[in-house]
């Protein structure tokens, strides 16, 4: 499999590092120098540019949280001047104070080059026709991967979200071969396609899916590729990285973190301390090539491990696995971790329910009480009542056993739960803590 | 015997226990000008089925079904009684004494007499049964 850069891709990793190296030492003196904010933040950690020694004195520098960018909205830790921007994005502030993040020229060209090597890696190329059905606007998807895909020769439909039925309509008729969107948009898109008579596996040209935006699972990758005939590849980003960044290559077994744009590593969430490859801990990111909104060791609150032997793919950055959870989504069920990640997994392995559901959880007394609602799969569904008794005694039996925590499970109608375009909003907190 | 005359298709659908749910199938029938002729509703936690005599089941189990609710048939029998005390016990001792299960049953009383609605274990044995006693079964063209 090709690479779009192979000089960088295909680095020993000794040179890597010390290329990565080179770029946080002048990061950290430019912003050391010129930024109030990090100048402060250092300050305040009592670390200098000078103790950066070597590449795992990173962890000597200060971490950067989303409320820093929230506290100092909309652009006061721009080391960019307005003039020097050509382009904002905002976040959709769904947990909280939207962010608003700046990009120069040269921020949206490492964007784009890293977008073109990572849908390189997945085998896309000139030739192919790719449907970008993420959000095109504020929202960072749509007019990322419309670049990335545009800079490797690729013919874009700007589909953007929304017009679901027009969208599989493009798709027959342009012969889309990839789509960029979220993966419960392309299970949305499954369905609405089968009610159109349309089988996405036989009737168009898909066999690539480059999905993100929110968590979802190995399990619901076999289910998208069998039911859809495509191959599914998880894409990562964030706005404050510039956006959907890093792609899973055709080996999907994690996604490349390109090491000259981004230096990762995963701490403990509790003590920020770096943990070993291998180890889940809490995905932390400095962008070692950004001019307008330089973050160093930015905390996503995404949980996952990082594997930085050599892939088979021949590159040698590292990869970060599937996320797994959030930091901020885990729920804490009578004292237990509960991701809702966990619960879609075990819904994939029960046939009689679908793959849609919500999670609701109240206070009954001292106790914490977990709902969850599934949809009741058409053809599972038997006149007798002990029949459907023996389907939810079911989903709460496994659900019990991969949580940990006792569940309430409630069988709701085909349909009948919401679908997102966007990001899921799955879980229902009615607590008062 | 033909028993297959006697063999009524029931429709049945799974309903969320919540207020509306029942207007909205019964409205789905309505439109397409279905009658209903008898039904029940089987309430546990949470969830429902209405089971429901139609006299176009096909139509209303597709029209349901396009609505995204969750349709079946099954097969039951309905049995003329006599509208007086005893009635019902005449039929459901032939059954007993026929070692035929009951799993749920529901009854209707019109102008032409009282009518009980069976879904059973065993369909085929319990028609020769009830008609050897004497009983009327209603025919499936009664219905549909």
């Amino acid at each position: 499999m090709k690479s779009w850069d192979p000089r960088i891709e295909e680095m020993p990793k000794e040179d890597l590092q010390r290329m990565q190296y080179k770029l946080l030492k002048s990061l950290v003196y430019r912003l050391y120098s010129f930024s109030p904010f990090y100048h402060d933040r250092m300050k305040e950690q009592k670390v200098h540019p000078d103790d950066i020694r070597e590449l795992s004195d990173v962890k000597k520098l200060p971490f950067m949280f989303k409320r820093d960018l929230r506290d100092n909205y909309p652009d006061k830790i721009f080391t960019s001047t307005q003039e020097e921007l050509v382009r904002y994005h905002v976040s959709s502030g769904t947990t909280g104070k939207p962010t608003v993040v700046g990009y120069t020229q040269n921020d949206l060209n490492t964007w784009t080059t890293s977008l073109a090597r990572a849908l390189t890696s997945l085998g896309l190329g000139r030739g192919d026709v790719i449907q970008v059905s993420y959000g095109y606007g504020l929202f960072t998807g749509g007019l990322g991967l419309h670049y990335g895909a545009e800079r490797i020769g690729a013919t874009v439909i700007p589909a953007s979200v929304g017009n679901t039925e027009r969208q599989i309509e493009l798709m027959q008729d342009l012969g889309a071969t990839a789509i960029a969107c979220t993966p419960s948009y392309l299970l949305h898109m499954g369905e609405v396609a089968e009610k159109m008579g349309v089988s996405i596996k036989k009737d168009t040209q898909l066999r690539t899916g480059v999905l993100g935006a929110e968590p979802w699972t190995d399990r619901m990758r076999t289910r998208i590729e069998d039911w859809l005939g495509i191959k599914a590849y998880d894409i990562y980003g964030t706005s404050e990285l510039s956006g959907p960044m890093f792609c899973e290559c055709i080996e999907q077994k994690g996604f490349h973190i390109w090491s000259d744009i981004a230096l990762a590593e995963i701490i403990d969430p509790q003590t920020g301390e770096p943990l070993e490859s291998g180890q889940k801990g809490e995905l932390t990111i400095t962008i070692l090539q950004k001019e307008a909104l330089p973050m160093i060791r930015y905390r996503i609150g995404d949980i996952t491990t990082m594997d930085d032997d050599i892939c088979a793919c021949g590159r040698t950055h590292p990869r970060i696995q599937r996320i797994q959870g959030r930091v901020d989504d885990m729920l804490i069920i009578r004292g237990i971790n509960v991701f809702p990640s966990q619960i879609e997994y075990a819904l994939m392995a029960i046939p009689e329910v679908g793959q849609h559901f919500q999670i609701v959880v109240e206070r009954k007394g001292a106790l914490d009480d977990l709902l969850v609602r599934v949809e009741l799969n058409t053809g599972s569904f038997s006149d007798k009542i002990n029949d459907l008794m023996q389907v939810r005694q079911k989903v709460e039996h496994r659900l019990r056993n991969s949580l940990n925590v006792n569940v309430n499970v409630e069988l709701v109608e085909p349909g009948s739960l919401p679908r997102f375009e966007g990001k899921a909003k799955r879980v229902i907190d009615k607590r008062s803590l | 015997m033909d028993t297959q005359k006697f063999v009524i298709r029931q429709i049945s659908i799974f309903s969320e226990n919540r207020p509306g749910r029942l207007a909205a199938i019964a409205h789905a029938l309505g439109e397409e000008k279905i009658n209903i002729l008898a039904f029940s509703i089987a309430e546990a936690n949470g969830f429902g089925v209405v089971r429901a005599l139609v006299d176009h089941p096909e139509k209303a189990h597709d029209k349901l079904l396009s609505l995204g609710f969750n349709v079946a048939f099954t097969d039951v029998i309905a049995v003329r009684m006599k509208d007086q005390p005893g009635g019902l016990y005449e039929v459901a001792k032939i059954l007993g004494d026929a070692g035929v299960n009951i799993e749920y049953s529901y009854a209707y009383s019109g102008k032409e007499g009282a009518v009980l609605i069976l879904r059973v274990d065993q369909v085929e044995e319990a028609i020769k049964k009830i008609k050897n006693s004497g009983a009327t079964l209603m025919e499936r063209s009664v219905f549909h």
